[in-house]
């Protein structure tokens, strides 16, 4: 399958297969009005497939957020056809609105006007705290958090 | 300098600031007629949207103690909240009336929001299964009136651990002194929180070893913290049917124990320890209810800035 070539724009590649169109959404390339194109299940040597996102357009990202959802994806941003600069992706020390806290005894389970805020605790973990009660999240799984037990 | 802060950890205060706190409620303890008048013309609003009858009244009665005035409701049908207001919004209006609050939730991370809108001093009187402050002071002014001195201590927590916020918190302050050793007890479904363990037990380094029998371990502990099984956090009733009566520290138990040991527990008690324990010397926790005031009149008379 081809896909046209960019001319100026951005690639993600080596987002985990099956996450590309969470992160097409995302970044409201749904909605774009430039060319956008979401290739999935992409044969790939590490991983056996990944999806890739090209956009033919340069945007403004949130490089946290992509890292929270996925840290093993890179950003290529192009330029006259040429990679001119490669952006990989690590876990935000801080992440807002990505994703809700699932604890029901949570005050951001009712006071919906407070955003919920995400910390990074763990690293190596990719474990993440509630700022308000303190439960904890695995980051990655394609921005679909685990809760761990509490 | 504890003037104008908020208190929603244990953590928020430091090791300086806890021994400075306990030696005042130790003044307090010996003479408190010296200190009461130091809050006069201050106000404390108590926003109970959970109902508690002894923090609540610790509170007030430490405030009164201290000549100053209280104002507050003691559950959430009688405030704005039960009309839909946000918290944001209600401490915006509490806090323009008063000098200090003290705020008991249900919710988890309530006391940080309110903080966070508030124009004067929050302290969280207890948020959900999360933390209690204030019950950790009255924790360790007890400890320090009965043992001494906080370090080197074994502590065995029994009962509740997982929602059990007095022993979150007094977890979190006891581990930043030397030598000090956990034992939790507990079913499998009341276990002590993964994120105490990370975020807390685990960097500190502190030793710790976990059980299923209290008859077990009792006579290794200098310190039995007895909690509740809180029927309030469960959303099935059968669950707490079933883990209410896990424990029950009665005569025989005691006899295990060593002489010196001393049993806490953050009230109100239900089976959990048998009243046949009261007589026994050891038997701390009534003691505790009364210096859990002098504890919130330290706190409250050095937060509002009075001394």
């Amino acid at each position: 399958m081809n896909v046209d070539t960019i001319k100026n724009g951005l690639v993600i590649d080596h987002i985990r297969a099956g996450c590309g169109w969470r992160i097409f959404q995302w970044l409201g390339l749904d909605k774009a009005p430039f060319t956008a194109a979401l290739i999935m299940n992409v044969p790939s040597r590490k991983t056996g497939k990944k999806d890739i996102i090209k956009v033919d357009n340069i945007i403004d990202i949130d490089f946290s957020v992509l890292g929270f959802i996925d840290p093993n994806i890179c950003v290529n941003i192009i330029k006259d056809e040429t990679i001119v600069r490669k952006i990989n992706m690590e876990l935000p020390t801080r992440v807002q609105n990505v994703f809700h806290c699932k604890n029901p005894r949570c005050i951001t389970a009712t006071e919906h006007y407070v955003p919920s805020t995400f910390l990074l605790v763990d690293k190596e973990k990719g474990l993440y705290r509630c700022e308000y009660c303190d439960a904890l999240y695995i980051a990655g799984e394609g921005g679909n958090p685990v809760e761990t037990r509490t | 300098m504890l003037k104008g802060r908020h208190l929603i950890e244990p953590d928020d205060l430091s090791v300086e600031e806890i021994d400075e706190i306990c030696s005042l409620a130790e003044q307090m303890i010996v003479d408190p007629v010296a200190f009461q008048d130091v809050c006069r013309g201050k106000i404390l609003a108590t926003l109970f949207f959970e109902p508690s009858t002894r923090t609540r009244l610790s509170f007030e009665a430490a405030m009164l103690h201290l000549g100053g005035s209280v104002e507050g409701f003691a559950d959430a049908q009688s405030s704005s909240a039960s009309k839909g207001e946000t918290l944001a919004d209600t401490i915006r209006v509490v806090s323009s009336y008063v000098d200090i609050i003290a705020m008991r939730t249900p919710k988890e991370g309530a006391s940080l929001l309110a903080s966070e809108y508030s124009d004067c001093p929050v302290i969280n009187a207890g948020d959900g299964g999360h933390f209690h402050p204030t019950q950790t002071l009255t924790d360790l002014v007890t400890i320090r009136q009965l043992r001494g001195g906080f370090e080197g201590h074994t502590i065995g927590f029994c009962g509740d651990l997982k929602f059990g916020r007095t022993v979150h918190s007094l977890v979190q302050a006891m581990c930043r002194y030397k030598d000090s050793k956990f034992i939790f007890i507990s079913p499998p479904e009341l276990t002590i929180p993964e994120y105490i363990m990370e975020n807390v037990l685990i960097p500190a380094g502190v030793p710790y070893e976990t059980a299923t029998r209290l008859e077990d371990v009792i006579d290794q502990v200098d310190i039995l913290y007895m909690t509740r099984v809180q029927k309030e956090r469960f959303f099935n009733e059968q669950d707490y049917i079933r883990l209410k009566d896990s424990y029950i520290l009665d005569k025989n138990k005691m006899k295990l124990a060593r002489k010196d040991m001393i049993v806490l527990h953050p009230l109100p008690r239900v089976n959990e320890i048998a009243p046949e324990v009261d007589e026994d010397p050891r038997a701390a926790y009534f003691k505790q209810v009364k210096y859990g005031m002098y504890a919130r009149m330290a706190l409250i008379s050095k937060i509002t800035g009075c001394l």
